[in-house]
């Protein structure tokens, strides 16, 4: 695979440390990155700090760019590596297991305590409400970051299960997991909260 | 005697835990089989199937309505950049 003509004609530049380029690269790709970035870090400055060292270690590296993708796919896997790190660097909270009322109860049959009921809205309906969209990126935000940070990965920034653990360091098999417990602890939220808005 | 309709139905926890599987379509044939028996006969897995897949649409789209409005990349850290280059 080689790269789209518009990113050769650009890396080529880059490659020329051109300056021009250089803003050219930074204004094109700098708002979905940044926006990416935040919402891993949760944190304005943090996140900038993410996207700084983001660029410049692609600077440094455009001489190495396979052309195997587009620069927009490797300034993302640039950009989440950056988050990543940051995120590391941070770290002061023992990690945290998602809270088990967030969970399915089964009975010791193995069938479920509560029985689950179609919700009435579309996940196209209920993005259109501000307020359902505050609620789940608030429920987001607050997951154990371990299993928050593997649902963005998979769900936001769509990347493979593969991809994932690698940037993690961790297996595809507790990528899974994580990412299983993370979807039911939100759909539980969501559905507690339709449930209060049927009874209110 | 076909032995595969001689399994035992799964229990929605079985269920339930292969769900991403079955939505990633990793399931192995035989798993296949197991969640489409339970799910036909089971109506709370098929509201849990539903409301999990619906979560995750909700999820993407909760995130995503920003990348509706263009926004300019910030002057300063375009800046700063460019000089940490130098």
């Amino acid at each position: 695979m080689t790269a789209i003509p518009h990113d050769a004609a650009l890396v080529a530049r880059l490659r020329a440390k051109d300056d021009d380029a250089f803003e050219a690269l930074l204004r094109t790709h700098m708002p979905r990155l940044l926006r990416v970035a935040r919402r891993f870090l949760q944190n304005e400055e943090d996140a900038r700090d993410a996207v700084q060292d983001a660029f410049i270690s692609a600077f440094r590296s455009i001489d190495r760019f396979e052309s195997g993708s587009t620069l927009a796919t490797w300034l993302h896997r640039i950009v989440v590596n950056a988050s990543l790190m940051k995120l590391r660097t941070r770290r002061r909270h023992p990690e945290e297991e998602i809270d088990d009322a967030l969970l399915p109860k089964f009975a010791a049959d193995g069938h479920q305590v509560e029985p689950s009921t179609p919700w009435s809205m579309s996940a196209e309906e209920m993005a259109a409400q501000s307020e359902m969209r505050e609620l789940v990126r608030g429920c987001i935000e607050q997951l154990p970051e371990t299993h928050r940070v593997v649902l963005i990965m998979r769900d936001l920034e769509e990347m493979s299960t593969e991809e994932t653990a690698k940037a993690l360091g961790i297996t595809p098999a507790a990528v899974k997991v994580r990412l299983h417990r993370a979807r039911q602890a939100l759909r539980t939220q969501i559905d507690r909260c339709l449930k209060e808005g049927r009874r209110s | 005697m076909n032995e595969t309709l001689d399994r035992p139905i799964i229990t929605c926890r079985e269920l339930i835990d292969f769900i991403a599987d079955y939505l990633d379509r990793a399931l192995e044939p035989v798993q296949q089989l197991d969640f489409d028996r339970h799910i036909a006969r089971c109506s709370s897995c098929r509201a849990y199937l539903a409301s999990y897949e619906t979560t995750i649409r909700l999820a993407k789209a909760a995130n995503t309505e920003d990348q509706a409005i263009v926004d300019a990349a910030p002057d300063d850290l375009i800046r700063a950049i460019l000089a940490m280059r130098k």
